[in-house]
């Protein structure tokens, strides 16, 4: 009966599914729609609310829990890096700061024994140009004395080669006198 | 319509929509096995494939069909509580059972040589009684009289009160009228015109691939057309039941 061209031409009374109008306001087929509709309801709404609903319900609630978890877990080691790194921050700086004080120190020892040793330097430097200084007042007088006698003896000579009588004591005095007189 | 006299043109587009017996050549009892109840029952088990099936390995990364049942849910849910309100949630089985026996009645209903259980007003308008008669006497039940107030519009003037309370009264009965055709009437219009465009096809010979074309375009539209029809019910279900536990303007 589906091969059959359905139209209105043809005998309309053999075939009830007739499709000359509208099948949907054939009233005989009502029925059997309706009870099937029904059941077919039924059946979605048991598996629906028994089993798919809740099991689809739960496993959107464990992933939002499992999502807020993850998130707090995540903000709570964002936290304790940047805890790491403060407490990281702190010992670089005590380190730097530890570092400065010991170089301080170093150098403030340093500086004091740079000072003792320049002082001791300074000590014997002085002691040194004493003695120096003595030494050379010393050499100066005796230079003194020296140009003295030879003067005297010079005078003698020349007295006596000029041919004159020439007494020792007479030109000595000449001499002492004139040395005064430049003095 | 073409009648057999025109040769070519034997374009019968209301035949997909006949109920015929599976396994007999009878006529269509109550309980008979019929294309209406296969379809049916396959839109029952394609359900019961995506939502269930689907959704067994429970897992917190879905896979696919799992995603789609969430999708799906997460879609209606979303529904019902953004139209309806938090305290209808309650409802959401009812509303998700309507939605998905819906759309997987209409996506079937695409394939070709497929009957559609949803083209028929005996379905629908089970579907949109069924949702008129439980809104309303949910809404007695939560609001006893005050219900009424849903017909008495306090926004407006006084004088104007009595007119638009018969208008009121008047739109919610041919509200189940226009909730069901609205649905009927989309899938079976659809059908048809894809069936006489499938007639011209046979007919027009080495000029068929127009009519093949227009097809095409004509099935994207159907499978829009689908989704949406099915989205408008349930939408329209939502605010009924909305009107029910929250009848005041």
């Amino acid at each position: 009966m589906a091969t059959e061209p359905t139209t209105a031409v043809l005998t309309p009374g053999d075939a009830p599914a007739d499709a000359t109008g509208m099948p949907q306001l054939n009233v005989e087929s009502f029925p059997n729609q309706i009870f099937w509709l029904v059941l077919a309801l039924i059946a979605i709404y048991f598996v629906l609310s028994r089993v798919a609903l809740p099991r689809i319900a739960s496993v959107l609630a464990e992933r939002q829990g499992t999502i807020t978890n993850d998130i707090a877990a995540a903000e709570e080691l964002k936290q304790k890096a940047a805890e790491a790194e403060k407490a990281y921050e702190k010992a670089l700086a005590d380190a730097r700061a530890e570092a400065n004080r010991i170089a301080e120190e170093n150098k403030a020892e340093m500086q004091a024994e740079i000072d003792a040793a320049n002082a001791r330097a300074e000590a014997e430097i002085a002691e040194k140009m004493e003695a120096s200084e003595a030494r050379i007042a010393e050499i100066r007088d005796g230079a003194m004395q020296s140009v003295e006698t030879v003067a005297k003896e010079t005078a003698y000579a020349v007295v006596e080669s000029l041919g004159f009588d020439a007494d020792q004591g007479q030109t000595d005095a000449a001499v002492e006198k004139q040395m005064k007189g430049a003095a | 319509m073409a009648t057999a006299s025109d040769g070519g043109f034997n374009i019968a587009p209301m035949d997909q929509f006949v109920v015929q017996p599976l396994f007999s050549d009878g006529p269509v009892g109550m309980f008979t096995v019929s294309n209406a109840t296969l379809w049916m029952a396959l839109a029952v088990v394609c359900t019961v494939l995506l939502l269930v099936v689907g959704s067994r390995g429970r897992a917190v990364i879905p896979s696919r069909a799992q995603s789609v049942a969430e999708l799906a849910y997460g879609f209606v849910y979303k529904m019902v509580e953004d139209v309806t309100g938090k305290d209808a949630v309650r409802y959401f089985p009812y509303i998700m059972t309507l939605f998905m026996f819906i759309l997987m009645a209409n996506m079937l209903a695409l394939i070709p040589t497929s009957f559609s259980p949803t083209s028929h007003i005996a379905v629908t308008a089970v579907l949109a009684l069924a949702v008129f008669i439980g809104v309303t006497v949910l809404g007695f039940v939560k609001n006893g009289a005050s219900f009424l107030s849903l017909f008495w519009v306090s926004s407006a003037p006084l004088a104007l009160r009595p007119i638009l309370a018969i208008i009121e009264l008047i739109s919610y009965f041919v509200r189940p009228v226009s909730h069901s055709v609205r649905l009927a009437g989309n899938i079976t219009a659809g059908h048809a015109v894809l069936k006489v465009f499938a007639g011209f096809a046979a007919a027009l010979g080495v000029f068929s691939f127009l009519p093949i074309l227009a097809i095409t375009a004509i099935y994207a539209l159907e499978v829009l057309v689908a989704f949406i029809q099915a989205y408008v019910f349930t939408i329209l279900t939502c605010v009924y039941l909305k009107d029910a536990l929250h009848p005041h303007h």
